[in-house]
């Protein structure tokens, strides 16, 4: 059989039957349909939800605001003075209550008294309180759907158009966002993982001189060809596995949960560019990760260098909640377009904002150039630094033998 | 033809020449032996004839052709610093690693049962490296360097970290490999196993040949012309001895220029004594590297 074919099952096998790989793969599903479930059972358990009524009380100083004094679950307890109101709330009897001062209706200001520490008002309160003053000040003055229509003035409703009038299939949301969002964290995860891998493997290898037996049989080619290719297979494994469970978990979670789930999403084109930044991540960063493992004396040392790259390939993680604000930033082609953060880059920007195709194919072109120089200097730096033990040379003798070996 | 065929190779590392200009030949059915102090430039040699790193000039031929990834399957090599995978069982190491060599996985497994029985190892088929000791290892390490049958084997400091009982294991296996036509190349700086195993030496120093050829010829090169003699009763003046040294349990007896040792043993017969031994002496191998190694640098 041939050896690179050889080297690549070996090194396959080897990383599948890792514990590490195997958690990592089904740690993602598993974890999801654990939530689920627990969620199911809870729902289930529990029947339909009961939603106490809560009683409040206010001092009306201004007069005549006595109308209206159920909103929702929240009733309403008139007191003729505030010193009753306080007793009643030291008493338990109202869970708060609230002063309309005599000049509400030229300052606005109301006065809430309550026993809870709280970093703000709840909203339910706001409203209740809210909709009892608007119901009273213009009850019996304008029909009663306009004081509904005021207390409750708008449901947008937006619809995305494309260029050419017609309703767009993506329509956007934050139900877009989550998948892709998961899925860059996973990637992201999963380079780090593979190319720590494969600096482990070849440190190994040199730590033990096996490096020297495996050379005396194959290539140097051949040996790097079949250990990224084996490794790659491995992780292509894992991000399949992935990625072929959200759908079906998805389907269980929007029919248990339903509400934000309903609207949840896979962007076009989705599955595809995942799997092809996921190859050419995984290409660059498993050129990196040889150069690194050919440079370093030892494993401790090569995992060291592999975060200055790892880290890298983060930054758009690090920077997604301004992805949310400004989308459209000149930061994002740059981060789209720079080959070591890329895959994530992409993959949050296709969730957000979309990505125009130039933008798209210059960043999977520069992906493939740097993949081939990065490979070119990474075997060359295989074949100079693999045999020498104990020292690592400095970045100066690096770029030297790189340009003169 | 010649199992190797070293020409002029120099290789220099930025510091230092690590092999200067070494030219020497290895034929099949023969134990060769690589000899020289640490930092000799040995292993330097060893890795341009695996084609690890290639030499800065000079070429290397072995079995005849220059080394492609066929003659690579005909090749065994142990280094010096062994180590396999750890956490891979003695028999899928063994296997794959044959695989390499383009052996199939049923005669590989084949040939492992067979070779394990043969070290003794049986018992560790299914055990995994890492529960394996250090010499344990080593001798796996041993089978996988000949389980592809290979013509050439190579083998760096084999002795290093073996008990007496897997030294004489391995020592009779080299034997076997010879007897059966195959070129075993042994590294050491061990000066006795040498002189009990290879049939030719390269002696080298500062990557520079010192010594080589026939380990015999060698070795009556270095001869001082005295005799070893352990008698009974006393000896008193000797015609054609110049100096007397006395060891432990028998004495040395430099001969003047005239005086065979022939000459010498017929003198004492005639004499009436009783003697034990009686023995040209030959430098050690050890006494000849140390002259050699001393004075070159």
């Amino acid at each position: 059989m041939n050896k690179t074919l050889l080297i690549f099952r070996h090194e396959f096998r080897q990383t599948i039957k890792r514990k590490g790989f195997i958690i990592m793969t089904l740690i993602v599903p598993v974890l999801a349909l654990l939530a689920i479930g627990v969620f199911h059972l809870i729902s289930a358990g529990a029947g339909p939800p009961v939603i106490e009524t809560t009683t409040i009380g206010y001092v009306d100083e201004v007069g005549g605001l006595d109308q209206h004094t159920t909103q929702g679950y929240i009733n309403l307890i008139r007191f003729n003075t505030q010193d009753e109101a306080t007793t009643a709330l030291i008493n338990y009897e109202v869970a708060e209550y609230f002063v309309i001062p005599s000049d509400y209706i030229s300052v606005g200001v109301i006065n809430r008294y309550t026993l809870a520490r709280e970093l703000e008002t709840p909203t339910a309160i706001t409203t209740a309180i809210k909709n009892f003053l608007t119901s009273n000040l213009l009850g019996g003055k304008v029909p009663p759907e306009t004081v509904y229509r005021i207390e409750a003035p708008l449901d947008l409703v937006v619809t995305r158009l494309t260029e050419t009038g017609e309703v767009a299939t993506e329509q956007g949301g934050y139900g877009k966002v989550l998948i892709p969002g998961i899925f860059s964290l996973l990637l992201a995860l999963s380079l780090t993982f593979f190319s720590s891998y494969l600096v482990q493997g070849l440190g190994e290898e040199k730590e033990s001189r096996l490096i020297e037996v495996l050379l005396s049989s194959v290539s140097t080619g051949q040996l790097l060809t079949g250990k990224v290719l084996g490794l790659g297979a491995a992780g292509l494994v894992q991000v399949v596995v992935w990625l072929a469970s959200m759908p079906l978990l998805l389907n269980l979670a929007s029919s248990t949960f339903g509400g934000f789930f309903n609207t949840i999403q896979l962007p076009a084109n989705f599955i595809v560019l995942g799997i092809v930044y996921f190859v050419l991540g995984y290409l660059l960063f498993a050129a990196l990760s040889a150069g690194v493992g050919a440079i370093s004396p030892n494993v401790r040392e090569g995992q060291q260098l592999t975060m200055i790259y790892t880290l890298l390939a983060l930054v758009p993680l690090w920077f997604s909640s301004l992805l949310f604000v400004f989308p459209n930033s000149p930061i994002w082609k740059v981060l789209t377009i720079f080959p070591v953060t890329a895959p994530i880059a992409v993959m949050l920007r296709l969730g957000v904002s979309g990505i125009a195709a130039w933008e798209l194919a210059v960043s999977i072109l520069v992906l493939v150039l740097s993949i081939i120089v990065v490979l070119f200097l990474a075997t060359r730096a295989f074949r100079i630094y693999l045999l020498m033990y104990g020292k690592r040379p400095n970045l100066g003798e690096v770029i030297r033998s790189l340009r003169s070996g | 033809m010649l199992a190797v065929e070293v020409s002029h190779i120099v290789k220099s590392f930025t510091d230092k020449v690590a092999v200067d200009d070494l030219s020497f030949s290895v034929a099949q059915g023969e134990i060769f032996g690589l000899i020289g102090p640490n930092g000799a430039g040995k292993t330097t040699t060893i890795r341009m004839m695996m084609d690890i790193i290639k030499p800065d000039s000079g070429e290397v031929t072995i079995l005849g052709e220059k080394l492609s990834e066929a003659t690579k399957d005909k090749l065994g090599y142990m280094p010096e610093e062994r180590g396999l995978y750890k956490k891979l069982g003695v028999l899928d190491s063994i296997v794959y690693l044959a695989s390499l060599k383009g052996v199939d996985k049923r005669s590989a497994a084949e040939k492992a049962d067979e070779l394990l029985n043969q070290t003794g190892m049986l018992a560790t088929k299914r055990k995994k490296i890492e529960e394996l000791s250090k010499g344990m290892s080593q001798i796996i390490q041993f089978i996988v360097t000949i389980i592809h049958d290979p013509k050439l084997v190579i083998l760096d400091e084999p002795f290093a970290g073996l008990d007496p009982v897997n030294t004489e294991l391995l020592k009779g296996m080299f034997s076997d490999l010879r007897d059966q036509g195959k070129a075993v190349i042994l590294s050491t700086h061990q000066m006795n196993q040498v002189e009990e195993l290879c049939d030719r030496i390269l002696m080298v120093n500062n990557g520079r040949a010192v010594l080589y050829g026939k380990l015999s010829e060698i070795k009556s090169r270095y001869q001082n012309n005295s005799v070893l003699l352990d008698f009974e009763g006393e000896l008193g003046e000797v015609p054609g001895v110049t100096e007397k040294r006395s060891h432990k349990g028998y004495i040395e007896l430099v001969l003047d220029g005239k005086t065979t040792p022939q000459q010498l043993l017929e003198r004492l017969v005639s004499r009436g004594m009783v003697i034990n031994r009686f023995e040209v002496a030959t430098p050690s191998l050890n006494e000849i590297f140390l002259k050699e190694v001393g004075k070159k640098s």
